[in-house]
């Protein structure tokens, strides 16, 4: 066997080690999404989706839930994307690679990986306690876009360095200001990336039932919030709490409402591809 | 407005002691009727394990008094008592009795409360339904597996009973955050909160029937409702408590040996906890009257065991005293 053969070998087995691993990960998603597509996909239907809650699992909807689960998403998306998208423009342009900036970077990359229960904790002490808005739907979103904040910053700062220094460049040489070039030219560049990265975000707060549980978010909401100010309940928490009742009628109903939660995340990543498309197409340099 | 809220109320206390007479006299499940114009909102917060009666009630409680707006959480006993003791909510829902530390929480923020009982839970020790060799267990033998200092000793079955088999023993049981592990370890090991810890442990009472259902050499306890709904994967154990003065001998958890107070010391109470400046409001009140006129049957058709006809009117009037008492040091009157 010649060295060229066993390079041959070793290419061909590491695409078969490469093909198994990303099959695991497909077969084991199939796997789960027809599992709970034949446990609760006939469960869903109009009187599901319009119904409060109930001790009768056949009678018991998710009306509240999902409307909680929107206005929470809409909340958190308002509160976050100038928040995240201001603080990764400062620190991709304008600040100076000082100890300050250093610091302020290693630790946004530590947030991204503390748990979502702390975030929670947070909320309970700073929003619900000190700012007084008890386990209202503006503190529940104010935590999450604590949560993603990190991942927005990170998502948006990658987006602005993918933006090539000569529209920089050309655009100095035009004249612009600094701001001028930021908004008129880096940031609409790298727009299509920004929303991706705020999207993918969201639905990850969309399927946090820990934090919001901590804050104070309630299981029994007979009504649809109206308010930011309102109580509310979400949809993981109605999965949450339908999974650990003994009668199986209610893990049917769970089921259910995780395919819509999971409706909800597609429609969102499938939001994020169509802009990034989009966004493609459109930009030329 | 808060004229009109005092006067209400005035004239709902006045309701309120007429109708206690009529309550004892029948003892029915009657309600004070329709009262549409009631409104006003109403947090409740608390134990998961009271969650289904409570939400239960307040789906009723909808058709009684359609403008008041009910809330219930699921922060657990625990968060529940925090928020009630700071004064956050109205009602908790408590799987345990308040303990020494929140009561004197709620003593510092003047908070006054009443505990009044809604259901049983019937804590059920369960095997594999193709364990042979169990047919009943006492609580010092419970106490024997159970106690901290089993922990790495008591391992085998034989070493808990000499003609059971010489088989690994397998434990399973509610996990420590939970009030049903407080409860279970108070009334077994004698000190609450207190128990070996190489157990699988679990807040979710269905991952506990799954273990239970395929391990033919486990043990594990939990609420009667989970016992009841998996009974074909699941095998009960009688459990003698040694004394005969409650009925004799080894006694299997259901409705009647619950209710009845044979079923001991496993079976426990389920409260919830009023707090007195919230009963100032009349759609509190009128909540907690109806919480205890429907509970018996509420609470069965979730899956709990209700209490004694008599016992329900024992913490309605409980409840009247209190009511009318608010203002004056309510606290503590059982």
């Amino acid at each position: 066997m010649t060295n060229s053969d066993i390079n041959r070998y070793k290419d061909k087995a590491f695409q078969i080690f490469g093909i198994f691993c990303t099959l695991i990960g497909l077969v084991v998603l199939a796997v789960f999404l027809i599992d709970i597509a034949i446990d609760g996909i006939s469960r869903i239907d109009w009187d599901f989706l319009t119904s409060l809650p109930s001790r009768r699992a056949s009678s018991a909807g998710i009306y509240t839930a999902w409307a909680g689960t929107l206005w929470i998403l809409v909340l958190t998306a308002v509160i976050a994307f100038p928040l995240g998208v201001g603080a990764a423009v400062y620190l991709e342009e304008y600040s100076r690679k000082t100890k300050l900036a250093n610091f302020l970077e290693i630790n946004i990359a530590n947030l991204a990986g503390v748990p979502s229960i702390i975030y929670g904790l947070l909320g309970l002490e700073i929003f619900v306690r000190q700012m007084r808005l008890g386990g209202s739907l503006l503190a529940g979103a104010l935590t999450l876009s604590l949560l993603i904040l990190p991942i927005i910053i990170v998502t948006t700062r990658e987006s602005i360095k993918a933006v090539p220094r000569s529209v920089r460049d050309g655009s100095y040489a035009l004249g612009a200001s600094k701001w001028q070039t930021i908004w008129n030219q880096v940031l609409p560049a790298s727009f299509g990336g920004i929303l991706t990265g705020i999207i993918l975000a969201l639905s990850r707060a969309v399927g946090e039932a820990a934090p919001l549980i901590v804050i104070g978010a309630l299981a029994y909401v007979p009504f649809a919030p109206t308010t930011p100010l309102d109580e509310f309940t979400v949809l993981p928490i109605q999965i949450f709490n339908w999974t650990s009742r003994p009668q199986e009628a209610f893990l049917t109903n769970a089921a259910g409402a995780i395919i819509v939660l999971l409706c909800i995340t597609f429609l969102l990543n499938g939001i994020a591809v169509y802009l990034r498309l989009r966004q493609q197409k459109k930009v030329k340099w | 407005m808060l004229n009109f809220k005092l006067t209400n109320k005035k004239l709902h206390t006045a309701l309120l002691i007429s109708g206690s007479l009529f309550f004892a006299a029948c003892g029915g499940n009657t309600s004070e009727g329709e009262n549409s114009d009631l409104t006003g909102s109403i947090q409740i917060d608390g134990s998961s394990t009271v969650y289904p009666i409570t939400e239960a009630v307040a789906e009723e409680f909808r058709t009684e008094a359609p403008n008041v707006k009910v809330t219930v959480g699921v922060s657990g006993t625990g968060g529940g008592m925090k928020k009630f003791t700071r004064g956050d909510i109205d009602i908790v829902d408590a799987s345990r009795a308040m303990n020494a530390d929140e009561q004197a929480a709620a003593q510092g923020n003047d908070i006054s409360f009443e505990q009044l009982s809604v259901a049983y839970d019937g804590l059920t020790v369960v095997v594999h339904p193709e364990n042979d060799w169990v047919k009943d267990i006492t609580v010092a033998e419970l106490k024997k597996i159970w106690e901290p200092g089993a922990q790495g000793t008591i391992t085998r079955w034989n070493q808990v009973r000499p003609e059971w088999p010489d088989q690994e023993l397998h434990l399973y049981g509610a996990g420590v955050e939970s009030g049903t592990y407080d409860y279970f370890t108070e009334a077994i090991v004698g000190k609450s909160h207190s128990s070996r810890g190489d157990y699988t442990a679990s807040e979710d009472d269905n991952v506990l029937v799954q273990g239970v259902s395929t391990d033919p050499y486990a043990l594990g306890f939990f609420g009667y409702a989970y016992y009841e709904e998996n009974k074909g994967k699941l095998k009960a154990i009688p459990v003698n408590d040694e004394d005969d003065s409650n009925g004799t001998g080894a006694i299997l958890p259901s409705l009647e040996t619950v209710k009845d107070g044979s079923y001991t010391p496993l079976s426990r109470p389920l409260f919830i906890y009023v707090n007195s400046k919230a009963v100032a409001r009349p759609e509190v009140v009128e909540f907690v009257n109806f919480y205890l006129d429907n509970a018996g049957e509420l609470s069965q058709e979730v899956g709990y065991i209700p209490l004694p006809e008599e016992e329900y009117n024992k913490q309605k009037q409980k409840f009247q005293k209190f009511a009318t008492g608010v203002g004056a040091s309510a606290n503590n009157q059982q």
